[in-house]
């Protein structure tokens, strides 16, 4: 095809662009244009970024304070970006809605990140870092985006280092790997399970200097509420303070929007409470492409859920798979024993079994179905739930598999286990009251991460010009399935080293037209919102937002989780559309709007989950194949792997708000390699 | 279980406050501390009543956001978050009393929150190493002694809580500050920084009005992260230091 | 905050070992007070070794209480409202009654110059100068009275629980308690000094009140 060619000038694509033959999503979208990305790099793969770091323009350092940034998100990739970019001398004003930029939930990660810093001599390269990224990404990943994402790995290790991450290390004083689902070479760092939380750090301290240093200004507890655009660029926001309850805009050159994910959807997830989708979905609103929405992250190694009440799901750090092993009795009537008691030839070690080569360490969303494929065979452990099947009725499951440290312990002894994985294996048994090592951990899947949001080009810059989408909010690096260690070094490589140089391109034709609150569409998007509060605030309703959200969750999991089906997500659209209804006519928000309320903060997050949830079911019935965390039901082999459709879905689906009533518009961009070719994912 | 629950409830800063008394019953010892609030505050909104605020975010005890005083230990009777504390630790028919951290430095905002960004702005008194992005040298050319970065992680692991001011009768925030002055005083990396960064954090730290440290080790037994008073006394060695070579 | 303290403790432990001279007889006991003002002579004037220490226990003194009224000001004003229920967790009882503990020993210290040092009353009654010019006496025909020595065990009570937290203070607040097993060292120092101290001072009265001394 003419397009591809014109964006791979002298490279030989490897594959085609693919055609559509399905259609299951019929009357639910409408078909809009090819979306191309118009700053997609050309050449060598290992020269692009080089190339076009140096074919960006530069703002002279002079100019620099008169340029404003707006940061909304203050975790990786937003705390390294203000940070970053405050050092350069440009104005920041930095969001968050907790009470410190140092809370954002990149401080949960636990496993590591990865660098290919090749330390262990064990073959690793940039290339193979991009390889295992695209392909674990189940090739719908942009190559050009991941090779850089590689390329400006070690740079991130570096960073961290002279901040003084304390990272874990060898006896020799040396930096230490290990190794993370999905690969097979060392090269993931990490300190202890508390790796975001020590990058996390490095970053908001780097950002408070400059808080000190008069360069970045920090409003925390403020949540955006809206996107400000003056002409079609993004010149601003409207936030929430959340404190005083006042409706605040504040204006900008360029808006960039490092909000995290939007896993919350699920009501269960191991997010934070406080994720949302809300800064995303305004923009969306506004016009920017939400891309690959229905592509959702399910972990294997979770705390399963112990009843009604639950308000989140804690994740144990997928770093136990390589010690842990993972099984479930092979008879079902085991399945209430002590595990301890049942022999080994009675332990169904079903990833062993099925994955031989990769065993434990298979990917993630291979992992979470196989256990989910054993609970529902009757052979999940742990306390019975109830659980709400289809036809209304409930019936009891257990819903849980083993990931058993025993032979960890005996072979390393408990020291050296403790050492590595003291801190989560406290937080187990906090939880669930019971000693992980004694009695093997119990562990089920739950949703962790989104790859799907904004549609971002080469530059991160959304089809929105001036807005600006890095780290988990937008869409870029992982295509359909992220890798273990991947998203800590994505919001790095976007916060300290994409972002400042391809925002200074941008910049370099500003300052723009000065604008003051009085312009007519700062006044707009004010009274939108305001409106918007008012209207939450007058339904008094009969119905809590907390049940509102939970019964979402409940349609998403069981509709749009890790199994999805043609007839299961049109119910599930279906669903949604009257919980909209119902949200909009029934909710209750007690208290005032002009004070802190919490019950208003969570109202507006919900309302946009709802719109979201019912795009991700349409982008999910759209795709009728399975890709990485995307399993279609109707898309498996014989033996129920993953069955991929590149001659029809080797694209990005980039979704454009159609309007209150009207149908989203679908804007495919083709996904064409040149430096590496589609092949069929096997962990065999 | 059932539970009578002795609340703080201040509608604003500037509101007068008080306790207010709910009865609680269907808590399951599953339930997370914060889960049972939010079981209260679903029958509070229920009744039409406005939910009791109060601070969460991570729920798996590493952001910090949560706080609470409960029965009159920060975060409860076990050594770990209140987000991290489960209804096993209290029985059938127990009295709970909640209230929020008290100090002078963390005003209450509403309810059970309270403003900790005090302790930002110690951090930006020199809780941090000058590195600008892109000028770092190759991370392995300065190796650190692997007990050396231990100890630094251990004093990282602090979550900015403000547990240790919470229970300190002299509301001192020693003990945030020794770990983080601990963890950059033990790199190689912190060095050249080493003593401004104690003179202007306890600088800050004075002028926020914290109180001062008489050691008396309330704050390392409510510290989730049992972050230790080597901290503090880390902190004491390198002021005498810095004050020694007039920094 | 330390400075001053260490300082207190230097003087207790050696005012103590004078003290225990009383058990050595008048006669050695009085020489020992007489030796202490004539020391250093002719260097210094008489009384002039007295009247350094003197200096600097009055300049520790100011700066002692001095910092902890700052120290007590700063904590009032950081928590203006109290908790309804507070548990202390880990702290000691001693650590917790620096302040009424220090108090007790200010209001006991000016007792105890008026009885010995400044005006030396004689708290028997007796007030001829056979009594009060010679300590030794003095000394004995004050705690005969039982609650002369009353007075002066609790005093002792106090600076044995000022002197276990004290100690243990004063060396985390110079730097010197870095890791586990300092801390460990720190607290038996603590016990050791205020054990060694406030024992040594209360076995003096206590032979006078039973008679092991006259
Ligand atoms: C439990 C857990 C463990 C993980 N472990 C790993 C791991 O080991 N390795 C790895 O690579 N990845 C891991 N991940 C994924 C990774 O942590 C995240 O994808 C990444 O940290 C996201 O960073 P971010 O900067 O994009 O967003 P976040 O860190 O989520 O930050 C979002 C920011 O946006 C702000 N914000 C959001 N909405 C608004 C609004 N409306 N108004 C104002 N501010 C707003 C928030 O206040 C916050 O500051 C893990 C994730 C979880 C949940
Ligand atoms: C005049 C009466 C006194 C008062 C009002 C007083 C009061 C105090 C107070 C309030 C503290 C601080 C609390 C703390 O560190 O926990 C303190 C500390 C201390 N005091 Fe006293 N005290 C007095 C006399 C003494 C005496 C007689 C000694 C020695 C024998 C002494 C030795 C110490 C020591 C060593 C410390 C610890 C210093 C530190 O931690 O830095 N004090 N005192
Ligand atoms: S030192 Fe401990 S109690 Fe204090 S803020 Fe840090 S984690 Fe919280
Ligand atoms: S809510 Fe994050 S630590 Fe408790």
């Amino acid at each position: 095809m003419a397009d591809t060619t014109t964006y791979y000038p002298g490279l030989e694509p490897t594959n085609e662009p693919s055609v559509q033959t399905s259609d299951d999503a019929a009357g639910y979208y409408t078909l809009g244009d090819k979306l191309v990305d118009p700053k997609a790099p050309t050449g060598q793969i290992e020269q692009r970024w080089t190339t076009r770091k140096f074919e960006n323009r530069l703002v002279n350092p002079a100019n620099r304070r008169k340029l404003d940034i707006i940061i909304v998100g203050t975790g990786l990739a937003g705390g390294a970006a203000a940070a970053t970019l405050g050092e350069a001398g440009y104005n920041v004003k930095s969001f968050c809605y907790q009470d410190s930029p140092r809370r954002a939930h990149s401080i949960a990660a636990q496993g590591g990140i990865n660098a290919s810093k090749n330390y262990k001599s064990d073959g690793d390269s940039d290339y193979r870092l991009f390889y295992d990224t695209v392909k674990g990404g189940d090739f719908r990943a942009r190559e050009s985006n991941v090779y850089r994402l590689a390329e400006v790995s070690t740079n991130i290790i570096d960073q961290c280092v002279a901040q003084g991450v304390p990272f874990a290390r060898e006896y020799g004083g040396l930096l230490d790997n290990r190794s993370f689902g999905g690969v097979l070479v060392s090269r993931t760092f990490y300190a202890r399970g508390q790796t975001g939380q020590q990058l996390l750090l490095g970053a908001y301290q780097a950002m408070e200097r400059q808080v000190a240093a008069g360069t970045v200004e920090a409003f925390t507890r403020h949540e955006m509420l809206d996107l400000i655009l003056v002409d079609g660029r993004a010149r601003g926001i409207v936030a929430r303070n959340m404190v005083t309850g006042e409706i605040e805009t504040h204006l900008a050159d360029v808006v960039v929007l490092a909000t995290g994910g939007y896993g919350n959807v699920f009501y269960l997830s191991t997010n934070a409470m406080g994720s949302n989708v809300m800064a995303a979905w305004r923009a969306h609103r506004k016009g920017a492409y939400m891309a690959n929405p229905c592509y959702t992250q399910i972990h294997p190694t979770c705390i399963p859920v112990t009843g009604a009440h639950q308000s989140k799901l804690t994740l144990m750090s997928e770093s136990l798979r390589n010690d842990g092993r993972v099984w479930v009795p092979k008879k079902a009537e085991d399945c209430d024993k002590d595990p301890r008691d049942i022999p080994v030839e009675d332990r169904d070690y079903f990833l062993e079994r099925m994955y031989p080569s990769y065993g434990n360490l298979v990917t993630r969303d291979i992992a979470s179905r196989a256990a989910k494929y054993m609970c529902d065979d009757g052979r999940g452990v742990g306390p019975q739930v109830e659980e709400k099947q289809k036809d209304g009725t409930t019936t009891l499951m257990r819903r849980g598999v083993y990931l058993d440290l025993a032979d960890a312990i005996a072979r390393l002894g408990r020291d050296k286990v403790e050492e590595k994985y003291d801190n989560l294996l406290d937080m187990y048994q906090r939880i669930t009251g019971e000693d992980p090592y004694q009695v093997p951990m119990r562990i089920y899947p739950a949703v962790h991460y989104v790859m799907g949001g904004l549609w971002v080009d080469y530059e991160l810059q959304s089809n929105i010009t001036g807005l600006f989408v890095t780290g988990e909010a937008n869409f870029s690096d992982h295509g359909a399935n992220r890798l273990g260690a991947s998203a800590l070094m994505q919001g790095l490589a976007d916060g300290y080293f994409v972002l400042p140089n391809t925002i200074a391109d941008y910049l370099a034709d500003g300052p723009f037209e000065k604008l003051d609150d009085s312009h007519p569409a700062v006044q707009e998007a004010l009274t939108s919102v305001t409106e918007r509060v008012d209207q939450l605030m007058s339904i008094n309703g009969e119905r809590s937002v907390e049940s509102i959200h939970k019964e979402l969750g409940h349609i998403m999991w069981e509709y749009c989780g890790m199994e999805r089906t043609k007839e299961g997500l049109t119910e599930a659209i279906g669903l949604i559309r009257e919980l909209k209804k119902e949200f909009w006519t029934n909710v209750k928000v007690l208290g005032s709007a002009d004070s802190l309320n919490q019950d208003l903060e969570k109202a507006n997050r919900v309302a946009d989950f709802i719109e979201l949830g019912e795009l991700m079911c349409i982008d999910a019935l759209n795709r009728r194949e399975s890709c990485g965390g995307h399993f279609r039901g109707e898309s498996q082999t014989e033996d129920g792997e993953a069955l991929r459709h590149d001659d029809e879905f080797a694209y990005v689906a980039a979704w454009e708000w159609g309007g209150e009533d009207g149908s989203p518009v679908l804007h495919k961009e083709d996904l064409i390699y040149t430096a590496t070719k589609m092949k069929a994912r096997s962990y065999k | 279980m059932n539970l009578t629950l002795k609340i703080w409830r201040q509608a604003s800063s500037s509101a007068p406050g008080g306790i207010h008394t709910y009865q609680l019953g269907g808590v399951s010892e599953d339930m997370s501390f914060l889960e049972m609030l939010d079981l209260l505050n679903e029958e509070l909104v229920t009744k039409g009543e406005e939910p009791v605020a109060f601070d969460s975010d991570c729920r798996e005890g590493i952001c910090g956001m949560c706080s609470l005083m409960i029965n009159g230990q920060a975060h409860g009777p076990e050594v770990t978050t209140t987000c991290q504390l489960h209804m096993r630790s209290f029985k059938d028919g127990d009295t709970i009393t909640i209230e929020p951290w008290r100090a002078s430095t963390f005003p209450v905002i509403k309810d059970l929150i309270v403003d900790r960004s005090a302790f930002d702005r110690i951090i930006q008194s020199g809780g941090y190493i000058s590195a600008n992005t892109g000028s770092a040298p190759e991370a392995n050319s300065v190796p650190a002694p692997r007990d050396k970065a231990m100890h630094a992680f251990n004093a990282a692991t602090c979550i900015g809580c403000g547990a240790c001011v919470a229970a300190c009768p002299n509301g001192s925030a020693s003990l945030f500050m020794g770990a983080k002055i601990t963890h950059l005083g033990d790199l190689p990396q912190g060095q050249p920084e080493r003593y401004s960064r104690v003179v202007g954090m306890v600088a800050q730290h004075d002028h926020e009005g914290f109180g001062g440290c008489t050691n008396i080790g309330e704050c390392t037994a409510a510290c989730p992260k049992g972050i230790p008073l080597d901290v503090i006394s880390q902190l004491n060695k390198d002021l005498r230091t810095a004050m020694v070579h007039g920094f | 905050m330390a400075a001053s303290g260490i300082v207190f403790v230097l003087f207790v432990l050696v005012h103590m070992y004078g003290n225990l001279k009383a058990f050595s007889g008048e006669v050695a006991f009085n020489e020992y007070a007489h030796h202490l003002r004539i020391f250093g002579e002719p260097m210094l004037p008489e009384n002039g070794l007295l009247w350094i220490i003197r200096i600097v226990l009055l300049v520790s003194l100011v700066a002692h209480v001095g910092s902890a009224v700052a120290l007590m000001r700063r904590a009032r004003a950081q928590r203006p409202v109290k908790y309804q229920v507070k548990r202390n967790n880990a702290s000691s009882l001693s650590s917790r009654t620096m302040r009424w503990g220090g108090l007790t020993l200010f209001v006991f210290l000016i007792w105890h110059l008026l009885n010995f040092t400044i005006v030396k009353i004689n708290p028997a009654g007796d007030q001829s100068a056979d009594i009060t010019e010679n300590p030794y006496r003095l000394m004995v025909s004050s705690f005969d009275l039982w609650w002369m020595t009353l007075i002066y065990l609790v005093a002792m009570l106090a600076l044995g629980f000022h002197l276990h937290h004290g100690t243990y203070s004063a060396l985390q607040t110079l730097g010197w308690v870095n890791s586990a097993s300092a801390r460990a060292k720190a607290k038996i120092a603590g016990w050791v000094i205020a054990i060694v101290i406030a024992g040594g001072f209360s076995l003096v009265p206590l032979a006078v009140l039973f008679g092991v001394i006259d």
